[in-house]
């Protein structure tokens, strides 16, 4: 906007930060006690957009603080480096349309190997095209690690993730809530 | 000799050039200190014999034509890692983005194209081609069925076009169009927390390819579209999902 000069009357707000602020407040029951025998370890993707291009390190920071309040502070990995230091996925920047499948794999090995070295069960992906290329990292490099978005893991931590909402878990916390 | 004609080729006007210091002023090529800082933390460094601070050396000494048409400048995920470690700063991603936009619009890669035109098509600003009746009776539908099926949930909202709402939600045109189920579970916190937000038919979807096109019409039209789908609504907040 600011490069057309575009003129309007809101502000851009991320969900990340609205998240933290409600969990701060009260408003989401959030509770990590569904991962306390199941120990399932997570790390998380910070997302260039997001942090490096927007709002930086404080928006870090919220998104730790939610993903600690979800899955448990001992269960949580984070990537090396990390924050506004952190390798971009290689899904940005319109890559996966790009039609450069094999270049965009060989630039998202680096992340690949990174989410590995945590050794982490889960790698959360709080944006889109992050998603979507991990995604595809995880199966490609076959490192089994299944790529979940956050709200899936809110909801599970809250006890309200309904049936046809699981489509990224895995199998060890596919029923985690259900009846 | 070959110094020389390097230094002559730096000295010739180029359009390229002009471009850089008009559009980035603060990014002087010449600021460059080749420390090499960018090519070492780059994901991109190695595809196509390129790396940043290769591309920005070759432009420097005057290989515009060169730099430019590497079709390494589509595989720069434009992360902006390299200027946030850039001791002096130059821009870069900057500098692929003008690079890609030399390359005549029809040999740009055909999917990022494709989805930018796509995005014209209607003022959903949809990369999927999702219309704005399309969008909307996704949304009623899953949320009607979440309504009957889920215990708890017979009061679960999920507004299109309310006035006034604080927030003005956007969404990536995959759930809609593909897994409209994964939609359910950021509506879910948005009632929990007690949110007031709304959906708008008109420029709900997320994403904007004809940015990383490069094609600035397109892309300024995209963006007022999307601004005035949120002011027309009133809105106070455009918020992303991510």
């Amino acid at each position: 906007m600011q490069k057309f000069n575009v003129e309007h009357n809101f502000e851009i707000e991320s969900i990340i930060r609205l998240y933290a602020k409600w969990i701060r407040e009260g408003k989401l029951p959030v509770s990590s006690d569904w991962n306390k025998d199941l120990k399932a370890t997570f790390t998380v993707q910070d997302p260039c957009q997001l942090v490096r291009k927007s709002f930086g390190d404080p928006v870090a920071e919220d998104l730790r603080f939610v993903v600690k309040k979800v899955v448990g502070e001992e269960n949580f990995i984070d990537m090396q480096p990390n924050r506004s230091n952190n390798f971009c996925c290689g899904g940005g920047g319109g890559y996966l349309q790009s039609g450069y499948t094999e270049e965009r794999r060989q630039y998202g090995k680096i992340k690949f190997d990174q989410v590995i070295s945590t050794g982490a069960d889960y790698c959360i992906a709080p944006c889109h095209n992050c998603h979507s290329q991990i995604h595809d990292l995880s199966e490609h490099f076959e490192g089994g690690f299944p790529v979940v978005h956050l709200w899936t893991l809110i909801c599970l931590s809250m006890g309200v993730l309904g049936e046809n909402e699981r489509a990224y878990l895995g199998p060890d916390l596919a029923e985690v809530g259900l009846e | 000799m070959e110094e020389k004609e390097i230094l002559e080729l730096r000295d010739q006007k180029h359009e390229f050039r002009d471009k850089v210091k008009e559009l980035l002023p603060d990014s002087n090529l010449e600021l460059c200190l080749t420390c090499g800082t960018c090519a070492s933390g780059c994901p991109a460094t190695g595809l196509e014999g390129m790396d940043p601070r290769k591309f920005v050396r070759m432009l420097a000494l005057g290989l515009y034509d060169e730099a430019t048409s590497s079709p390494w400048v589509w595989m720069c995920s434009m992360c902006q890692r390299c200027i946030h470690a850039c001791p002096m700063k130059v821009d870069i991603p900057q500098m692929v983005g003008l690079a890609r936009q030399t390359w005549p619009r029809e040999e740009r890669p055909k999917g990022i194209v494709g989805s930018c035109d796509m995005a014209l098509r209607n003022d959903t600003c949809s990369a999927m081609g999702a219309g704005e009746e399309d969008f909307q009776f996704v949304v009623e539908d899953v949320l009607e069925e979440v309504r009957e099926t889920q215990p708890g949930w017979e009061d679960l909202q999920a507004p299109v076009n309310k006035q006034g709402a604080e927030y003005f939600l956007n969404q990536n045109s995959r759930e809609p169009v593909t897994e409209p189920d994964e939609m359910v579970p950021l509506w879910k916190i948005l009632h929990m927390a007690g949110c007031d937000w709304t959906y708008g038919t008109k420029g709900w979807a997320a994403e904007n390819y004809c940015m990383f096109a490069q094609d600035w019409e397109a892309w300024e039209h995209i963006t007022r579209v999307k601004a005035k789908a949120v002011d027309d609504l009133g809105c106070k907040y455009w918020l992303n999902t991510e």
